[in-house]
């Protein structure tokens, strides 16, 4: 039984997609915050991929993602009614949501559009949500009309300046932190560096700051523990213990060493992926 | 007949083995099986005992002189139904039980000569006898009437203990799901052990026997996620068996652990197994490639991460273990088997550090030299430290196997199931039940990592149980 997309756009060409996924139980179960693992067919390995929106009533879950391997090639190579082969989920601890105040949620490229499910959460706990999304360019940024109609405060910031500020999202959390008094709570998701970044501009306010942590993960479900990462001195599982942690205590740069360490293996699988399909990514 | 009393015994017949120095090359399955001739002369030196001990040391409780007076009279299928009675998974015992400290441990014939090859003999029948219709070597019939329709037994976790509730509950006509939260059913038989131990065909087709008797197979689902034992019990489950097995990797907390090169034995032989990554690049799962590689700890799954990690193309790999050869929990002949393909082993050293370079990736490790001191709790000979003594042994890989805790997972979304003081599940010995009416629990859940028999006896004790309450 495999599980069915039932709507497929791909958001930025040959790069970022969004599938709309038939798995009813798991969109029963679906929490801002959850991941599935998703195995795409007989030889394909277990790909961890937050859930960026669920339809409980419909049984769909949402997933964006990034072409940046052989495993989201081959995800993106499929359409609207092919079947992922395994879907499992949902996995991980749901991002801790109360009512306290103001939250900033910060997204980054990919990371937007998990941010996009916890800052609706948020919203609708009744937290006034400032929303601030980044990427390279205009044409990059995702999920900005969904977000802005939940959401009426949203910032944009873009590396070429094309739309909103010129720089990055640190610039612009930087500046609300020095105006707004209240903030409750920074969530973060997004690249490792952005993430890292975005926890050195809150230290000095001492807020809160949540981020979202992708390490490598197998199972998913806690029994390899690949996705161990240091947070406060401390070996934690990603996949059960997080993904979401304070960000002023994970060791970034153990997490940045960890991400390569299958490097040569997912450019060999890449290269003879690109040969075998003669594929444009 | 008469003069069987004088007969001398003859000795235990070798198990064929495939070539040490080529095996270490490959993935192929090291231990060959019996040949016919080879299982007749070994059936032949049971002694057919009036009281069989060996039947007691057994978890499952097989009956071994009937099934190997069968094997004599050269009934194969005679043979097969009588182990069948009691065990789900005979191909896959008779691989990996340890049999020198249960049947044949208790074997009279062990006593002064070496002990029936009970477990060879197991294997034989079952390989020979492949269950080509497991429904009607339980019951006669080709096809599994679910004869009870109105009930219905889950199983979370498809390992060997919920395969033999499995089994058991289907072959008395009882409904049975099975919900695995991996992509394929068969838990530690099919991520832990390595290929060349237990051949994923042997799995499959001891599993394709259950699916015959009426067993439903669910991947994907998560117990605990995707699943609750609450939404189980509102959708009208009469019982439910907890096999999750033991969950998280045990790390041994010293500097540099989290280096890139230091894995836990599960993340190894997933890779490995689970994921095909022997198969990378024409599989996705890619293992990491390492020259020299150190295994800490001594059990079995240390010997079956090391003895991969030479078949993966390691130049060097060593068995790093803080006690002596002779406390080393793995079987004997695992750790026959990983010396003779190369792997070296390193006793009395305890990890003290990993040091990496300046990528994050590991280059060596420290050890503490320690000699043997006084028994401890466990009855084995403690290490005592050499003050001073350390060594550095160079290595790019780490593979720590020094045991799992339990999987917070399911225990965390049902907090109303009783635990004990290590976490693990509080289960009734004989039972099998939890401190949730009609919910059990067997296997490394209940007891920590252990046998896949041991498991496989809980899953069974809890099966009967289930079974006398429900029919």
């Amino acid at each position: 039984m495999g599980y069915t997309i039932v709507k497929k756009e791909e958001l930025i060409p040959g790069q970022t997609s969004m599938v709309v996924i038939d798995a009813p139980q798991i969109a029963k179960k679906a929490k801002p915050g959850n991941f599935v693992m998703i195995r795409t067919s007989e030889k394909g390995e277990r790909v961890p991929l937050t859930i960026a929106d669920c339809d409980k009533d419909a049984g769909t879950i949402t997933i964006v993602f990034l072409v940046v391997g052989k495993s989201t090639a081959e995800m993106n190579a499929l359409n609207e009614g092919d079947e992922f082969m395994d879907v499992c989920g949902p996995l991980g601890k749901p991002t801790h949501i109360e009512k306290s105040g103001t939250v900033i949620c910060v997204g980054g490229g990919t990371g937007i559009a998990a941010m996009h499910h916890i800052a609706k959460g948020h919203v609708e706990a009744g937290n006034r949500v400032i929303a601030i999304v980044g990427a390279r360019s205009k044409d990059l940024l995702l999920f900005c009309t969904e977000l802005s109609s939940f959401c009426p405060e949203l910032r944009i910031a873009t590396d070429d300046g094309s739309e909103g500020h010129k720089g990055f999202v640190t610039e612009v959390l930087l500046d609300i932190l020095e105006t707004e008094d209240d903030v409750a709570e920074v969530v973060a998701i997004g690249p490792v560096p952005m993430m890292e970044a975005v926890s050195n501009v809150t230290r000095p306010f001492e807020v809160k700051t949540t981020v979202s942590l992708n390490s490598i993960m197998v199972d998913g479900i806690g029994m390899c523990g690949a996705c161990r990462c240091t947070v406060g001195g401390e070996t934690l599982f990603a996949c059960v213990d997080g993904p979401e942690f304070d960000g002023h205590k994970v060791d970034f740069a153990e997490l940045k060493a960890r991400l390569w360490q299958f490097k040569e293996q997912e450019e060999e699988s890449m290269e003879r992926f690109s040969k075998e399909c003669r594929c444009d990514v | 007949m008469s003069d069987k009393k004088k007969k001398v015994v003859r000795p235990r017949t070798p198990m064929p083995h495939q070539d040490a120095m080529k095996r270490g090359t490959n993935f192929s399955e090291v231990a060959l099986g019996y040949s016919r001739e080879q299982a007749l002369v070994e059936a032949e030196r049971c002694l057919q005992c009036k009281k069989p001990l060996c039947q007691d040391g057994c978890p499952v409780n097989i009956d071994i002189k009937g099934f190997i007076a069968a094997l004599v009279d050269e009934d194969l299928k005679g043979a097969y139904d009588v182990i069948r009675k009691t065990n789900s998974l005979p191909a896959v015992c008779g691989r990996v039980c340890p049999q020198e400290t249960q049947c044949e441990g208790k074997c009279i014939l062990g006593k002064k000569h070496e002990p029936v090859a009970i477990g060879r003999l197991e294997r034989y029948v079952a390989d020979t006898y492949a269950a080509e219709s497991a429904c009607e070597e339980v019951t006669d019939l080709s096809t599994c009437a679910l004869e009870r329709d109105d009930l219905k037994v889950a199983c979370i976790g498809a390992g060997p203990a919920s395969l033999t509730v499995a089994g058991y509950l289907a072959g008395r006509g009882i409904k049975v799901d099975v919900f695995e939260a991996l992509h394929e059913p068969g838990g530690v038989l099919v991520y832990g052990i390595p290929e060349f131990r237990l051949p994923k065909s042997i799995v499959a087709r001891e599993l394709g026997g259950l699916e015959e008797l009426g067993v439903s197979f669910h991947t994907n689902w998560v117990g605990g996620k995707t699943i609750t034992i609450q939404d189980m019990l509102e959708q009208g489950y009469n019982a439910i068996f907890i096999g999750v097995g033991a969950g998280l990797p045990r790390f041994l907390k010293i500097p540099g652990e989290n280096l890139v090169g230091v894995f836990s034995a599960n993340e190894y032989l997933t890779r490995v197994n689970l994921g095909r990554a022997y198969e990378f690049p024409n599989y996705d799962t890619p293992a990491y490639n390492a020259r020299r590689v150190a295994v800490i700890g001594a059990g079995n799954v240390a010997m079956d991460a090391a003895r991969t990690a030479l078949r993966m193309g390691a130049d060097e790999v060593s068995i790093v273990y803080r006690r002596s050869e002779d406390e080393m929990p793995a079987r004997r002949e695992e750790i026959e088997h990983a010396v003779e393909e190369g792997v070296r082993i390193r006793c009395l050293c305890g990890p003290l550090s990993f040091h990496g370079d300046d990528k994050g990736c590991l280059k060596a490790m420290t050890v503490q030299k320690m000699e043997l001191g006084e028994p401890d709790e466990s009855g084995r000979c403690s290490p005592v430290c050499l003050d001073g003594e350390t060594e550095q042994i160079p290595c790019d890989m780490a593979i720590i196997a020094v045991g799992t805790r339990p999987n917070p997972i399911l225990l965390e979304a049902t907090p109303e199931l009783g635990l004990n003081k290590w976490g693990y599940i509080e289960a009734d010995p004989e039972t099998g039940e939890t401190s949730m009416p009609n919910v059990f629990a067997g296997g490394d859940i209940v007891t920590g990592a252990a046998t896949v028999i041991s498991a496989m006896g809980a899953g069974r004790r809890a099966a009967k149980e289930i079974a006398d309450r429900l029919l």
